[in-house]
């Protein structure tokens, strides 16, 4: 039809059931695995918070959005395994532009994402989220506040940005554990390789993602290395 | 032919005339916000549909009340002015669109008995009257000097809003809308040729009955050639600032275009007409090309027909309206200027001539073969003419001869 196919082509689409359209409010897309939502602190299998408050998630967050500040465990009554912990912790989120630099920062994996961002908060004090309100709960799984609209699997998954990089430095860490345990969870597995992720998540039509990580990876010999970005 | 108008105008004016004219303006006023306002829902939820998406479903059944939602929404909004605006003129242009909107559907046979060869007068409270508001001699002449002074409001609203895109885009909507009129009204000039008559009415009834067969229906699609219908099609997409004419409200490039300073209301004035003129254009076209309300009466009274018929037509040709906006993406400026000019002018004026020569070949008895052969030669040469001016043009500028 040359000039005028492309007619057909839309006619075509009337009454089809298939919609790229998500119902949001009512429905949610699927989120990547290491979406950067509102932080947790974590705990160790014990109980124990991982927080030593050394304050470098505070010195390396460009937003200077949080504030931290460390004080000695007492003896008796320890907070976290170590000598010190954080006395204060808080994080303003109306500041906070989820890149993540304060996770990579951390040295005991205390502070994470979860992949919940969709809190609005009526006033500053919400918006200012202290360290009762971040530390994990005795299950291990973020705390629902009421302005936060949590859906099921979102606080699942609330390491997943830390255990895809690499703790050691090194390129090849794939299938290495280099974390401690959770509360609640235990010692995490690790994520798979690459190319057995891709091979698992699109079976069929993968060209574009890897396409993608062509881009992503110029200049790598090996592929299976790329995760450590 | 001299046009005869409305016969309830023609006698003696009292107050049962009033009355019956004062229920037409109210019923075409309201006919027209309803339809406007279906238009926007039924635009936005079949585009949606075209494009796999979903569209307006929240407010009503099936979203039907959303545009009812946004002009309450409209209406509470702050209404800014911009510190620079040139205010009166910043009033004035929103009505300057809205208002000949309104006007151009006065002309419009909405309705009307024209089968079985009646000439689409219906009786109203026992007068004889035509179901459209005003059948001026003038007829479709009214309808381009409203759609002309539609672009006053527009470029107003563009040089008084005080900002620099909005001036853009009001320029390029000015020039648009000016050069497409030219092609807009040598496809009209094809159709009153065909016709022999500027009134409205007088245009539908010479398309009401059967042609060829007793089935074929008399329109001018067919009298005038396809031609300038598909002229006027392509043409009054682009008068109306639609998809995929609408570099004027390139949101890539120039924001919202004149609109860009509008807020509130005045915006939804803009809006307004913008929807508006795309039903009232569909009616144009409905009367110029689809014999408007005339199609045979297959059972009851024949005046319902009429408004059958119309709002039949209408829909299908807003169907396609939306139709080409869901498929073709938006054309570029320049683009747009050539086949304004070296499309769709050329074509017009060169079947102009064509079909007077047919009509005075008609007249004075010619042989009918060979006006058809040298009609399409003169046709063919033109063409050959203006394709061999604009290669020329276009090498010497490659060349840098001329600018």
């Amino acid at each position: 039809m040359g000039y005028l196919g492309g007619f057909l082509v839309s006619l075509r689409q009337i009454g089809r059931k298939q919609r790229v359209t998500t119902q949001y409010p009512k429905e949610k897309a699927p989120k990547p695995a290491r979406v950067h939502g509102r932080h947790v602190l974590n705990r160790y299998e014990d109980g124990m918070e991982k927080c030593i408050g050394c304050e470098l998630c505070a010195g390396v967050c460009p937003a200077k959005c949080i504030y931290v500040r460390g004080a000695d465990n007492e003896p008796d009554a320890p907070v976290s395994p170590g000598e010190r912990y954080g006395y204060i912790y808080e994080i303003n989120y109306l500041r906070c532009i989820h890149c993540d630099l304060c996770v990579e920062a951390c040295p005991t994996e205390a502070i994470t994402e979860s992949k919940m961002f969709e809190f609005s908060f009526t006033n500053r004090a919400d918006a200012i989220y202290t360290k009762a309100e971040l530390v994990v709960d005795d299950e291990g799984l973020p705390q629902k506040l009421p302005w936060e609209d949590w859906r099921p699997g979102e606080d699942t998954m609330t390491s997943a940005w830390m255990r895809a990089t690499s703790p050691s430095g090194a390129a090849n860490f794939e299938g290495i554990v280099g974390w401690s345990g959770e509360l609640g969870y235990g010692v995490r597995a690790p994520e798979a390789a690459q190319d057995i992720k891709d091979a698992i998540t699109s079976p069929q039509h993968d060209d574009h993602g890897h396409d993608d990580h062509g881009h992503d990876d110029h200049g790598h010999d090996d592929d299976s290395h790329d995760g450590g970005h | 032919m001299m046009s005869g108008g409305d016969p309830l105008l023609a006698g003696h004016v009292d107050l049962a005339v009033v009355l019956i004219v004062l229920l037409k303006v109210v019923g075409i006023f309201a006919f027209l916000l309803v339809a406007t306002m279906l238009m926007i829902w039924f635009e936005r939820k079949f585009v949606s549909d075209l494009q796999n998406r979903v569209g307006p479903n929240t407010a009503g059944p099936f979203g039907v009340l959303q545009t009812l939602a946004d002009g309450i929404k409209f209406f509470f909004k702050e209404d800014l002015k911009p510190a620079r605006a040139e205010l009166r003129v910043f009033i004035l242009a929103p009505f300057l669109t809205v208002v000949p909107a309104f006007l151009l559907f006065t002309i419009i046979p909405f309705g009307g008995d024209f089968s079985n060869g009646h000439d689409g007068s219906v009786e109203m409270f026992g007068r004889t009257t035509y179901l459209q508001l005003a059948d001026p001699a003038i007829g479709i002449l009214f309808a381009l000097a409203m759609s002309s002074i539609a672009v006053y409001g527009v470029m107003l609203a563009g040089w008084s809003s005080g900002s620099k895109y909005p001036l853009l885009g009001s320029v390029r909507a000015s020039a648009q809308m000016v050069s497409y009129e030219a092609a807009l009204g040598l496809s009209i000039c094809a159709v009153v040729l065909t016709t022999g008559t500027l009134s409205t009415h007088e245009m539908v009834v010479s398309q009401a009955g059967s042609g060829w067969g007793n089935f074929i229906p008399n329109w001018n699609l067919l009298a005038a050639g396809i031609v300038p219908f598909v002229v006027f099609m392509i043409a009054s997409q682009a008068e109306l600032n639609r998809p995929p004419f609408d570099v004027v409200e390139a949101e890539q490039e120039l924001v919202g275009s004149y609109h860009t300073e509008y807020s509130s209301i005045r915006f939804a004035l803009f809006f307004v007409a913008e929807f508006m003129n795309s039903v009232t254009m569909a009616a144009i076209i409905a009367t110029l090309f689809l014999g408007g309300p005339a199609g045979p009466a297959l059972f009851g009274p024949g005046w319902l027909w009429g408004m059958i018929w119309f709002l039949v037509k209408v829909i299908g040709l807003l169907f396609v309206f939306v139709w080409v906006r869901g498929t073709v993406p938006r054309v570029r400026y320049d683009q747009l200027m050539d086949l304004g000019w070296k499309v769709l002018i050329p074509l017009s004026l060169g079947w102009i001539l064509v079909l007077a020569t047919f009509h005075v070949a008609r007249e004075q008895h010619w042989n009918g073969v060979i006006t058809i052969v040298i009609g399409g030669a003169v046709f063919l040469i033109g063409y050959g003419l203006l394709k061999f001016a604009i290669a020329t043009s276009k090498a010497r500028r490659l060349e840098g001869v001329v600018d």
